[in-house]
């Protein structure tokens, strides 16, 4: 086993999953099935090859800068109203997203 | 009684610009049509009929004053619910956004409409757009119409549905590992995957943005060619789009086909294919040959590591995609959270279903310190190796034939306990994510139990043309 529970534990904290005491269970079995798959990649040298980072760049005589647009200034469209940006928010002041207490005072 | 089950694209518009049928009349056989099979079937979340109504006047309206139709007019389609609709709720096959109503519309979607599409609703999908069975929605499963107790394919099992079951006449779906070809295969029915870059992202809810692709979903490859012209090109809101030329595909497929050559990869036709599948693709292979294509034998070598290389890159992806979802800005967020961090986790844990959040801790875990390189890395060095595999076979041939799933549709619920299992049934079709080639899905044929199986045709990055014009000859000569 290579993910223990403390790693799962771990992960979750950094995913920003809370995670049942059976969800954590579930997933340190899955997570060590599938890395164990994944391990068949280092059958493979890889020393001297490159990441593909960029799919396009792959491309024969195509440039990663081939998409790239001249600078505007106004924007391709204007700006959502903030009514319509703030519609879909949990909760709102009708000018800013609101969220509970960021900062703890003891 | 018109018989909408054989009415293409271009027999509606004409149609519909002559005026023997209406816009309005098309789509209102087609809610009847959704009204009388979906509650077994499942394909749509949301139905979008004041939109679609509206639209349709407008086509009518616009026959009526002779005016010339654009080359969709009057066609019902459907949206997988990973493109956003303005005004219509999207929600990804997810309870995180079951009331998102989304401010903009997704460019391809605003490309159909615009060539006179009418949008008839979104269609069901796993939660992301990550399964391959469509049983990981959030809202019910979706059943395959050609044996309801098997699965449509995933994820965009909606969209093959719909389709398949003649309650649209084109649908889009999306493709990250064949989302888009392997539900087509499920389901009889033709998925074409373009190449990356090809059809603008802007407005697909991203889950792995160097794998994503949006593609169509028709009855036959003339349709699913028209339906890729209209949302195929440039959009200066992707930057991603590629900015070459959009051929005419419908006039490649007039094209002969003779003399063309199609790669066999025997990695393509190892062990876990069916016996079945195997002979219907071997045959499908051969009629090409009888039509005058040349057979050419290929090696792709590195496809073993297809599937592994996958599911690091497309998990790290997707770790990164669904950080936004944090009870913020997007509807849902958990009740009575004393602290942000509290309220971020819990929105999230009663937000997510279980695939998606293995997916989020398989990449966080393979994105964190110390396993960055050992996975991350890794994977995409062999996602290179991968991609000079195509490079190379291509120097052969014009396009290369497979399988496009292991196994014909498989029983729901026959594989939702075993992720590794279910990520195999990727293993043809995750190769062209990797690579950014397009590839198609087109019924070569049945199992004995009476399911469609699909052939695969891969092309070279951009010449949808020509695996257009070879699914096209393999069709007309089926």
């Amino acid at each position: 086993m290579k993910v223990s529970q403390n790693d799962v534990t771990y992960i979750a904290q950094l995913a920003n999953l809370e995670l049942t005491s059976d969800e954590r269970a579930g997933l340190e079995r899955d997570l060590n099935s599938i890395l164990e798959y994944v391990d068949r990649l280092s059958e493979l040298d890889t020393k001297d090859v490159p990441p593909m980072a960029q799919v396009l760049a792959a491309r024969d005589g195509a440039e990663p800068g081939d998409s790239a647009r001249d600078d505007i200034a106004q924007g391709l469209r204007p700006s959502l109203p903030r009514e319509e940006a703030l519609a879909n928010a949990p909760d709102s002041d009708g000018e800013f997203f609101l969220v509970p207490k960021v900062i703890e005072r003891g | 009684m018109t018989d909408f089950t054989v009415l293409g694209i271009e027999d509606i518009r004409r149609e519909v610009q002559a005026r023997s049928l209406t816009a309005l009349g098309i789509a209102e056989h087609h809610y009847a049509s959704i009204a009388a099979q979906d509650e077994e079937i499942g394909a749509f979340l949301t139905l979008s009929k004041e939109r679609a109504l509206a639209q349709a006047d407008r086509i009518d309206r616009m026959a009526a004053e002779g005016k010339s139709l654009p080359p969709l007019a009057g066609v019902p389609v459907g949206i997988k619910d990973v493109m956003v609709t303005r005004g219509v709720r999207t929600t990804a096959g997810s309870k995180i956004l079951e009331h998102f109503i989304p401010p903009y519309d997704c460019t391809a979607v605003a490309r159909l409409e615009a060539a006179g599409a009418v949008v008839l609703g979104k269609l069901n999908c796993d939660e992301f757009a990550m399964g391959s069975s469509n049983e990981n929605s959030a809202y019910r499963p979706v059943h395959n119409p050609r044996d309801l107790s098997r699965v449509p394919g995933g994820s965009s099992g909606g969209s093959a549905a719909a389709v398949a079951a003649n309650m649209a006449v084109a649908t889009l779906g999306s493709d990250t590992g064949g989302s888009i070809r392997q539900p087509a295969a499920f389901c009889g029915v033709v998925g074409m995957k373009p190449t990356y870059g090809r059809v603008s992202r802007y407005g697909l809810i991203a889950f792995a943005s160097s794998l994503d692709h949006i593609g169509p979903f028709a009855r036959s490859v003339k349709d699913a060619a028209t339906v890729l012209q209209v949302i195929a090109g440039r959009d200066p809101m992707d930057s991603t789009s590629a900015n070459i030329p959009v051929p005419d595909y419908v006039a490649e497929l007039e094209k002969p086909v003779r003399g063309l050559r199609i790669g066999v990869a025997r990695e393509y036709f190892g062990d876990g294919l069916d016996g079945e599948v195997r002979d219907a693709v071997e045959s499908a292979v051969e009629k090409l040959r009888a039509l005058g294509c040349e057979i050419v034998p290929v090696s792709l070598p590195h496809t073993p590591y297809a599937i592994p290389a996958y599911y690091v890159i497309a998990t790290a992806e997707a770790s990164a995609n669904l950080e936004r979802y944090d009870g913020v800005r997007y509807t849902q967020r958990a009740k009575d959270s004393k602290t942000l961090a509290n309220m971020y986790r819990r929105s999230r844990d009663e937000g997510f279903g279980r695939e998606v959040k293995r997916r989020i801790m398989l990449g966080t875990y393979v994105l964190s310190a110390g396993y960055y390189d050992a996975y991350y890395l890794k994977a995409q060095k062999v996602r290179t190796l991968l991609a000079r595999d195509f490079e190379q076979a291509f120097r052969e041939v014009d396009v290369i034939g497979t399988p496009t799933s292991p196994t014909a549709a498989f029983k729901i619920g026959e594989k939702s306990d075993d992720p590794l299992a279910m990520y195999l049934a990727d293993i043809y079709t995750v190769t062209a994510n990797l690579a950014g080639i397009p590839g198609i899905s087109i019924p070569c044929g049945e199992t004995k139990a009476k399911l469609p199986i699909g052939l695969q045709i891969l092309g070279k990055h951009f010449d949808e043309g020509t695996v257009f014009r070879v699914a096209h000859a393999f069709e007309q000569a089926s």
